[in-house]
């Protein structure tokens, strides 16, 4: 087991985001975690980055308390351990696709420049973009820009890629290019990956587990053919998007004859 | 909200933006060795920051001089005294307009601009980004651009101080037919380098300090979406300006022993 979160709640101001959460995610397998907007993902992915500190409970990664390290154990933690592919991707503005992916080799090795251009390349080429090395970060598209976090996120070969909403406002082609990307670099390179979105069907089709978050609680959790014949009506309105179900389509409000007709109930 | 709450609310919310600047200038002062360690993102930095401002030091500087100079005619001509114009040209820029011009100037073309700069940084996730590949923000974005405004702020006054002497000297001898020699000799025989000089450099100092720490904090500390960028401009504009007026009357007070 890779990350293990026991009993973990966290609060922004007075408003509980998490609420004793426990989670498990395995090596060398594809977990998604389900959940509609504002739920806490991106939230959930910094804890275990150790960017933000639970109120409450413990995240262990790779058997250490993440968040009892001190700043330069994180710091070798992430290094060695995590890369994290933003949801805008993230890439430095300043400086294009190449020293993009190199960035990290620069900062964290002393290898030698023509070392890492081969470095860069190669991970460049596993994703397709080799060709668009000069491109600055703004002439890229979405779906590009995201490959490109992609190949700066595996450019230290972590163990782990966290992956926030890879699949959010994309073309179907570079939806089908991400999922593809994912489910490989998971095979190929024996990672692990934790892939938060709230697509499900792509997310279903490469995950091997699925946690669903909602109001601060896991409510199912299981393999994707599990989750599909649960028997929560929450559940499956979440995860086949109906449009009407526990989650109302209507937000609360008085009765519509009544707000029509200028009615005070 | 009543009035009352308002007001705590308000000063509240301004002792924990203190705390959190305060904690915040500790993280960055304590990083800066490693920005003196690789001087190439200090060096950019350097470079951005004067070529944002030199321009508008130059031009403002000119004028400035200038019209002190005009501005000295009238009062002194009265007096038969035309020939101190270049001493109070001199010392009100090498005491007050010099340090005071140059760091209003810098917070709103350099502060401002570092401010958004690090505030869009924040908001498209690119700080959080590079804490994730463990490299420290402060020591690669925030360290270089602060360090780079304490450096230049004292050297863009040295320059608004020069050149608004040009403009004053200019306009005394071109214009209002003084001889060059006057001129400096006055200039020459009054002004003290410790007294004058120095201390407009030390106020300039405290200046670039106090508004380069403002501005790289209020971009740090914003709310990441398009309306808290903008507020944290304005704020980081506004709070540096008036910290160097503030600040001005209590050094002026301190150096001349009023
Ligand atoms: N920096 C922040 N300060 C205060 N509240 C925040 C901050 N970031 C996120 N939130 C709030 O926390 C909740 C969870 O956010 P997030 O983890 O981004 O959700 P998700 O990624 O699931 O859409 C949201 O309601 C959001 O408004
Ligand atoms: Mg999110």
């Amino acid at each position: 087991m890779l990350v293990k979160i026991r009993g973990m709640s966290f609060s922004r101001g007075h408003r509980p985001i998490f609420d004793n959460v426990d989670m498990d995610i395995h090596r060398g397998k594809v977990t998604a975690i389900m959940g509609p907007s504002g739920t806490g993902k991106t939230t959930l992915l910094k804890l275990i980055g150790g960017q933000l500190k639970p109120d409450a409970g413990t995240i262990y990664v790779d058997g250490h308390d993440v968040h009892r390290l001190s700043v330069k154990e994180l710091y070798k933690l992430r290094r060695r351990l995590m890369g994290m592919l933003f949801q805008s991707g993230a890439l430095l503005t300043d400086l294009n696709v190449f020293d993009n992916v190199a960035f990290p080799l620069r900062e964290h090795t002393k290898l030698p420049e023509s070392v890492i251009r081969h470095l860069v390349l190669l991970k460049l080429q596993a994703v397709g973009l080799r060709g668009a090395r000069d491109l600055m970060p703004g002439e890229l598209s979405g779906g590009m820009a995201r490959r490109v976090a992609l190949a700066r996120a595996i450019a230290l070969d972590p163990q782990m890629i966290m992956y926030d909403e890879p699949f959010t406002g994309q073309d179907p082609i570079s939806m089908g290019v991400l999922v593809k990307l994912i489910h490989d670099m998971n095979d190929a390179l024996g990672l692990t990956s934790i892939v938060v979105s709230h697509d499900v069907h792509e997310t279903a089709s490469i995950s091997d587990y699925i946690y669903v978050i909602s109001a601060g609680k896991v409510v199912e959790h299981g393999s994707p053919d599990k989750l599909k014949l649960s028997g929560s009506a929450w559940v499956k309105q979440f995860m086949n998007g109906l449009a009407d179900g526990p989650v109302p389509f209507h937000y609360q409000a008085e009765p519509l004859l009544n707000d029509l007709m200028g009615f005070k109930s | 909200m009543s009035i009352f709450q308002k007001l705590g609310q308000f000063t509240l919310d301004a002792f924990a933006r203190t705390g959190r600047g305060t904690q915040f200038l500790s993280q960055v002062l304590l990083g800066l060795p490693s920005v003196l360690m690789r001087p190439t993102l200090l060096i950019r930095q350097l470079f951005m920051v004067g070529v944002q401002t030199l321009l508008i030091i130059l031009v403002a500087g000119l004028f400035v001089g200038m019209v002190l100079a005009l501005q000295a005619y009238i009062v002194l001509v009265d007096f038969g005294a035309e020939e101190s114009i270049s001493l109070m040209v001199s010392l009100s820029i090498l005491r007050e307009l010099g340090p005071v011009f140059t760091g209003l100037l810098f917070a709103g073309r350099a502060g401002s601009a570092l401010t958004a700069e690090i505030g869009l940084m924040k908001s498209t996730e690119q700080l959080s980004g590079m804490e994730m590949m463990a490299v420290n923000p402060m020591k690669y974005v925030i360290g270089p651009r602060f360090l780079a405004g304490v450096i230049s702020v004292p050297l863009l006054t040295l320059i608004f101080m020069a050149i608004a002497i040009l403009g004053g000297y200019f306009v005394a001898t071109e214009l209002l037919g003084l001889y060059e020699g006057v001129f400096w000799s006055q200039m020459q025989a009054k002004v003290d380098f410790y007294e004058d000089l120095v201390n407009g450099i030390i106020k300039s100092l405290v200046f670039g300090f106090v508004v380069v720490w403002i501005s790289v904090f209020e971009g740090y500390d914003c709310v990441p979406t398009s309306e808290g960028l903008g507020q944290a401009t304005t704020r980081s504009v506004v709070h540096g300006s008036l910290a160097v007026l503030g600040l001005d009357f209590v050094l002026t007070a301190i150096m001349f022993n009023v």
